[in-house]
């Protein structure tokens, strides 16, 4: 195989000379030219003429892509997906957020610079290089100062480097050779040996971490939540005199929104003297028919026509569409609804005092559709 | 041993140095004269932040100095005579605190002894909110402060002169004991002087609160004074890029850490939301004061972070010189952001308008104290630095200092 010149590489024996020489080579004009010193050395940019690194626009782009990101995912989900009230704060609570923010733009600065070094500056996944396995990188790489002229250098004279590189106290000159098909190589990185290991290592880590945190580092879960130290129902109370856990409510006192019903086993007086306090309107109809479909009509049918669902298991409930149901004012309804009557059971417990006249206003309603006048058209 | 450098070559400061101190002295004397007989209570608050803003410097000052020894740090010895004269301003400061301790019985509530009867937190804390301790612990702190400085600078002057390097591991001593009487005494001076307007507020973290910004006012005046002197050529073979780069990075860092000091003031008492903390913060987020308090994230964050944040910019001169002035600027903001609603509280009592609470008063009462600030400074500068060598030539640091690089 032809081997073709790649670059002219020398190394030095201390810092101030590949600075002097790195210096000579950038002032003679030449531009793709590099150096490998074992470590960092002060002063090489301003010697190299090098532009401040662009990798603080990829930096300051992939920071700012974590703020919004965050801050758009912390919105959403505290807004939109799943919204809750947490310590008595507003929904997008921009100071208690403020920490994570941080987190994720600094998170995202540091990944996408790394990344962004490897993929856009290094070039990956390109891994060779003619400079590998040279003796000049070994050397390198363990205690001399190196740099190299490429050959496609516009300027490229061997001789004249050479000469120039001796000049400024070369320890040794080489001659940087790469095969002609070196180019057009392949270079497996997903060589089976390799994706071998990878497979390989994650079952080993995924194994111990499942044994780590499952057998030995295993804590039984605390139930502290369902082991309160209150009173529950039903259950005795060592606080209380009498031992009830549940208590009545204090003699002569109404809870909120439990006024007890005033014509208690008498239907006659409740049709006389209640009337429905609501208004006939959509919202309240609505309601009406809600409540109705899902207290009344199992019994009484979906349109009160007594078609029960439950098929005889129990006594059927009368058709609603009764001349006596229609001519009953609405307290007598209102009365049955609360109270029950005969085998069908009171329904104040399930439906509010407001529901029950609603229902009202939807039985009203249904009677009249099924018994529709010339004038209802109107 | 001596490592003098020889090829320093004493150079007068700049004449408008002087002048321009002395200009800002008499005219913001005569306004403040005028403000105290106009308004003593309103002159004194102005009078408060003046002082807070002077001692900020000399602490922070002061506290580069101390670093410098105990860290060992080389890039900072060719401006720490810089340093070193501003730290003077630690002893003068108290001289703006003068009307303030004329004024204590207006300005402080806690001593009023019917009001801290009437509360239980204010006779708990009755021991030490106590004007006899106060008046103790100032005369201590500043005396004990006054006499590290006295010594630091008076070993760095004499090694001008013999450049005994014996002096220089003295210091070295000096600094770490200086180190935690600096740490208490920064957040007593701030605890007294200002926590305390409000005694019934407390924050755990108000003197690293204080010091954040005393190290980055100080550090952003040495900035302006090294560059400019630089550019005049005061000192001595001249400092570089890198020192540039150095002191542009700290101005950096503490606009990042004073953001992140005062945010978590801010957000664990937002979060705990507990009365007796959050009492403090109310007024500030409401009316007038509310803008003002965006101001302050805005000035003291968001403006100086972003115009620092490139490499470029930090060891490019006028944008130093233009932050640094900025960063003056912006702290006498956050003073007076922490010290004024103390003074629009007063007034909506007095004039028994609730309103008054979340509104800000600037006038030319404030202005006059800044000027006489601003004044005091420049000659304590002038006066100071008169004669001096304006980088510690006796230093065993100072060569390695002025070829520092990164
Ligand atoms: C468990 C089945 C059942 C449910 C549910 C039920 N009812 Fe009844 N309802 C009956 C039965 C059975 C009767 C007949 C009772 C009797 O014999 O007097 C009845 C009677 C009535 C009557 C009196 C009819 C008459 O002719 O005397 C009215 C009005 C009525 N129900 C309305 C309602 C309303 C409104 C609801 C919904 C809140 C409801 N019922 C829920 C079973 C039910």
């Amino acid at each position: 195989m032809d081997k073709k010149l790649y670059s002219v590489a020398a190394t030095f024996g201390n810092a101030d000379d590949i600075i002097l020489a790195t210096g000579k080579i950038a002032s003679a004009g030449y531009t793709n030219y590099d150096v490998n010193t074992p470590y960092p050395i002060h002063g090489m940019d301003d010697a190299m003429r090098l532009k401040p690194s662009k990798i603080g626009y990829f930096t300051i782009t992939f920071g700012l892509t974590g703020t919004a990101l965050i801050l758009w995912l912390m919105y959403w989900v505290t807004t939109t997906d799943y919204p809750q009230v947490i310590g008595g704060k507003p929904f997008f609570a921009l100071p208690a957020f403020i920490p994570i923010t941080f987190e994720a733009t600094v998170l995202l600065a540091a990944v996408g610079s790394a990344l962004s070094l490897f993929i856009y500056f290094f070039k990956f996944p390109n891994n060779s290089h003619p400079l590998h396995d040279t003796e000049y990188m070994k050397s390198c790489s363990s205690d001399k100062y190196g740099i190299y002229v490429e050959a496609k250098d516009p300027l490229f004279d061997e001789v004249r480097i050479k000469a120039l590189m001796h000049e400024c106290g070369a320890e040794n000159v080489y001659d940087v050779n790469y095969e002609e098909d070196f180019l057009t190589a392949k270079f497996e990185i997903f060589d089976k040996k390799f994706i071998g290991a990878l497979i390989v290592l994650a079952i080993i880590v995924s194994a111990s971490t499942y044994l780590h945190l499952n057998k030995l580092l295993y804590m039984t879960p605390f139930n502290w939540m369902m082991d309160q130290p209150k009173v529950s129902a039903q259950q005795k109370s060592t606080f209380f005199a009498d031992g009830f856990g549940m208590r009545t409510p204090v003699e002569g006192t109404v809870a909120r929104g439990n006024m007890p019903y005033a014509y208690k086993g008498q239907p006659d007086e409740a049709g006389k003297y209640l009337t429905n306090p609501l208004q006939n309107n959509d919202k309240n109809l609505a309601l009406g028919k809600a409540k109705f479909l899902t207290f009344c009509s199992p019994c009484h049918g979906n349109t009160g026509m007594g078609d029960s669902r439950l098929n005889g298991q129990f006594p059927n409930g009368p058709t609603l569409h009764s001349d006596k149901v229609t001519n009953w004012p609405d307290g007598n309804l209102y009365h049955v609804i609360t109270e029950g009557q005969n085998v069908m059971p009171g329904y104040f417990r399930q439906v509010t005092k407001d529901e029950r006249w609603a229902i009202v206003l939807y039985l009203r309603t249904l009677q009249r559709a099924l018994n529709a006048k010339e004038g209802d058209l109107k | 041993m001596s490592s003098k450098m020889n090829n320093y070559v004493r150079k007068n400061l700049p004449a408008g140095l002087s002048k321009w101190g002395f200009i800002l002295l008499g005219v913001g004397l005569v306004m403040a004269v005028i403000a105290y007989n106009n308004n003593p209570l309103r002159a004194s608050f102005a009078s408060l932040i003046g002082f807070m803003f002077l001692l900020s410097i000399g602490l922070g000052s002061l506290f580069l100095v101390a670093l410098e020894y105990l860290a060992g740090a080389t890039w900072s010895v060719p401006f720490i005579r810089i340093a070193e004269i501003l730290s003077t301003l630690v002893i003068i400061a108290p001289i703006l605190a003068i009307p303030v301790l004329l004024n204590m019985h207006d300005m402080y509530e806690w001593t009023n002894k019917a009001v801290v009867d009437a509360s239980h937190a204010l006779t708990q804390k009755k021991a030490y909110l106590d004007i006899n301790f106060f008046y103790i612990r100032f005369v201590s702190i500043i005396s004990l402060l006054g006499l590290f400085y006295y010594i630091f600078t008076k070993n760095s002057l004499k090694q001008d002169i013999t450049g005994d390097q014996k002096l220089t591991t003295f210091n070295v001593k000096l600094s770490a004991l200086f180190m935690p009487v600096f740490a208490i005494g920064l957040s007593l001076l701030a605890i007294d002087f200002m926590m305390s307007l409000e005694p019934k507020w407390f924050s755990t973290i108000y003197g690293v609160y204080y010091f954040a910004g005393s190290f980055w006012v100080a550090i952003a005046l040495i900035t302006l004074f090294a560059v400019n002197f630089n550019e005049k050529g005061l000192l001595g073979t001249g400092i570089n890029k890198d020192h540039y780069y150095s002191l542009g990075a700290l101005m950096f860092a503490f606009t990042a850490f004073w953001t992140y000091i005062a945010f978590s003031q801010f957000m664990l008492i937002w979060y705990a939301n507990l009365p007796e903390e959050t009492f403090w913060f109310i007024p500030r987020m409401t009316g007038g004061w509310g803008v003002i308090s965006i101001g302050l994230i805005v000035t003291h964050f968001v403006v100086p972070f972003f115009m620092l944040i490139q490499r470029p910019s930090k060891t490019n001169p006028s944008r130093l010189k233009l932050v640094a002035t900025m960063v003056l600027a912006f702290h006498i903001y956050d003073l007076y952001w922490l010290i004024y609603p103390t003074y629009s509280r007063i007034q909506s009592v007095k004039q028994n308008d609730a309103s008054l609470i979340s509104s800000p008063f600037f006038g030319w009462i404030e202005i006059s104290y800044i000027i006489l600030a601003l004044g005091i400074l420049l000659t304590v500068f002038s006066f100071v630095g008169k004669g001096k060598n304006l980088i510690p030539i006796g230093d065993p640091k100072l060569k390695r200092a002025m070829d520092f690089h990164l």
